[in-house]
């Protein structure tokens, strides 16, 4: 069973201080398909996707990827690895340090893995096509671009590196509708076209039911 | 009857170092006694701009031209455009009450919920031991009011926010994304609140981008775009059948209908085609959209998709 491909997290508990965030919670996300993950305010599904995206490590129980066990966080999980997993957060404004232009924002993670400039420069700009930022934003630094503007070159960022899963937590609650519904496509074809597995954190009951092939509750359990 | 504000010709200007943000533009509308409007749109396209303006709360590179006229209660008419500073602090919070957009950085991080709840209560005149029930009426469990401000998670510090603005009970309440990062129960909360409230008699002025919220529980709904009001008509039949093409557009987006994006991207509002607005992104378009729509049946179209008069 664990040399199946996917993403998943086993029996992962939390706790922060006294308090127990996660408590024995499994989850998996298989290439090409979209999990949504719905839950109440505060029930854990973000501290969950952070554990999925290598960025916290869990007390107890451990993250597959493709069936090798990742342990450890950050510092402690080579690079090559975590690259494979991209993340969308709900607020870009957290989420995109606000010295850097937009072009840079997209080209950071490019740069981070020593991509030539050439590649660099060709990937961003077809990472902005994608999504729609025209040259004259590219150049402009977060503050002086709207959330939807923001939040598509974050999701230029987290697809930089063609990711094989893309943990969405909350990312288009923030956005209004035409620019939801723009995210939402960007991010099915490039699951089309790389067998990206996708997990949708949402509390957006039509968003979860058009989007996701397979809906998951609260806490959820399986592998 | 006298509508509670009535904003007529409504300009916001902002003067950049090589550019003018066109933000808000010749924007009229009427806010009635126990109405809630929806003024809904994309990020970017003036909408908190109007709530702020309305509020005297623009920074100092901000040019206002046009009216907005307040009718207190029992009191003389207040023209709040250009009004000073000192007359605006009577009016704001006991008047008009904002529910901010990002409680975060709105709320002091030094004192606590129920220092600021009982101090705003105190100085309105109303009794400081109503905190507790203020509080549960905005959907906080008053033991939360306690606790400092970094202390709430988003949605808490979310329902403190709007337990300020309902403690003075204002005639006008203008609410500025109140909704924004609850999840869908809470949302509702605060919607119903809202509704409960102008059900009671207040003028709610509903700020979001949210459409399934404006569906909820909007009486007459406003769709701004690149920093003019395209449709401003009851909610019910702007829902049933969107007269402007963006409404339409926009309604098409949504996961519960088509989920298509509307193609291109809303113009700069630095620098706005001299026509119409929505002209470079719409299935209509003919050569008369060069020329800047007038709004007739509350819809600034030259081919409307409901037929005149219809609404």
């Amino acid at each position: 069973m664990t040399d199946r491909p996917g993403l998943a997290a086993h029996d992962i508990t939390v706790s922060y201080g006294r308090h127990t965030v996660l408590d024995r919670v499994s989850l998996r996300v298989e290439p090409g398909e979209t999990v949504g993950l719905r839950g109440p305010s505060g029930c854990g599904k973000s501290t969950l996707l952070r554990v999925l995206a290598l960025l916290h490590r869990p007390d107890h129980g451990h993250v597959t990827l493709d069936g090798v066990a990742v342990t450890g966080a950050r510092h402690t999980v080579p690079a090559t690895t975590r690259i494979r997993i991209g993340v969308l957060f709900q607020n870009p404004r957290s989420a995109a340090d606000p010295r850097l232009s937009l072009t840079d924002l997209i080209a950071e993670p490019l740069r981070a893995m020593h991509r030539p400039p050439d590649a660099v420069a060709t990937r961003v700009a077809e990472l902005a096509e994608a999504t729609g930022l025209t040259t004259d934003l590219l150049r402009r630094q977060p503050h002086a671009v709207s959330d939807g503007q923001l939040q598509r070159a974050c999701l230029a960022r987290a697809l930089a590196h063609h990711p094989d899963y893309l943990l969405c937590d909350e990312a288009t609650t923030m956005l209004d509708a035409s620019t939801q519904a723009h995210v939402a496509a960007v991010i099915t074809d490039h699951q089309h076209r790389h067998n990206t597995g996708v997990i949708l954190v949402t509390h957006d009951p039509a968003l979860i039911h058009r989007w996701a092939h397979r809906i998951i509750d609260w806490p959820p359990t399986g592998t | 009857m006298t509508p509670t504000l009535a904003v007529d010709g409504l300009s916001v200007r902002f003067r950049l170092r090589d550019a003018t943000v066109h933000a808000v533009t010749d924007l009229s509308l009427t806010l009635h006694r126990g109405e809630l409007l929806a003024v809904v749109g994309e990020s970017g396209c003036g909408k908190s701009v109007l709530a702020h303006a309305v509020l005297g709360l623009l920074p100092a590179n901000a040019t206002v031209t046009g009216t907005a006229t307040l009718h207190p209660d029992g009191a003389p008419p207040v023209q709040l455009i250009g009004a000073g500073e000192r007359q605006l602090r009577t009016l704001r919070g006991r008047y008009i009450g904002l529910v901010p957009q990002s409680p975060a950085t709105s709320l002091t991080p030094v004192r606590t919920g129920r220092a600021l709840l009982t101090e705003t209560l105190r100085v309105h005149g109303r009794l400081p031991a109503n905190a507790d029930q203020v509080a549960e009426e905005a959907g906080l469990d008053p033991h939360d009011l306690d606790r400092y401000p970094f202390e709430l998670s988003g949605g808490m510090a979310q329902r403190l926010a709007t337990a300020l603005a309902l403690a003075p009970d204002p005639g006008v309440l203008l609410a500025d994304e109140p909704t924004a990062g609850l999840d869908r129960p809470l949302v509702d909360h605060t919607l119903d609140l809202l509704r409960r409230r102008c059900d009671a008699g207040t003028a709610v002025l509903l700020i979001t981008h949210d459409l399934t919220a404006a569906r909820r529980v909007a009486d007459t709904v406003a769709v701004m775009y690149a920093s003019r009001i395209a449709e401003h008509r009851p909610a019910d039949d702007l829902f049933a059948a969107p007269s402007h093409p963006y409404t339409a557009a926009l309604l098409d987006a949504l996961p519960d209908r088509a989920f298509r994006p509307i193609p291109g991207h809303p113009p700069m509002l630095t620098a706005l085609p001299p026509g119409c607005p929505f002209a470079p992104r719409c299935t209509q378009a003919d050569d008369a959209c060069t020329a800047l729509p007038t709004t007739t049946h509350g819809t600034a179209c030259h081919h409307p998709l409901t037929p005149a008069g219809a609404a």
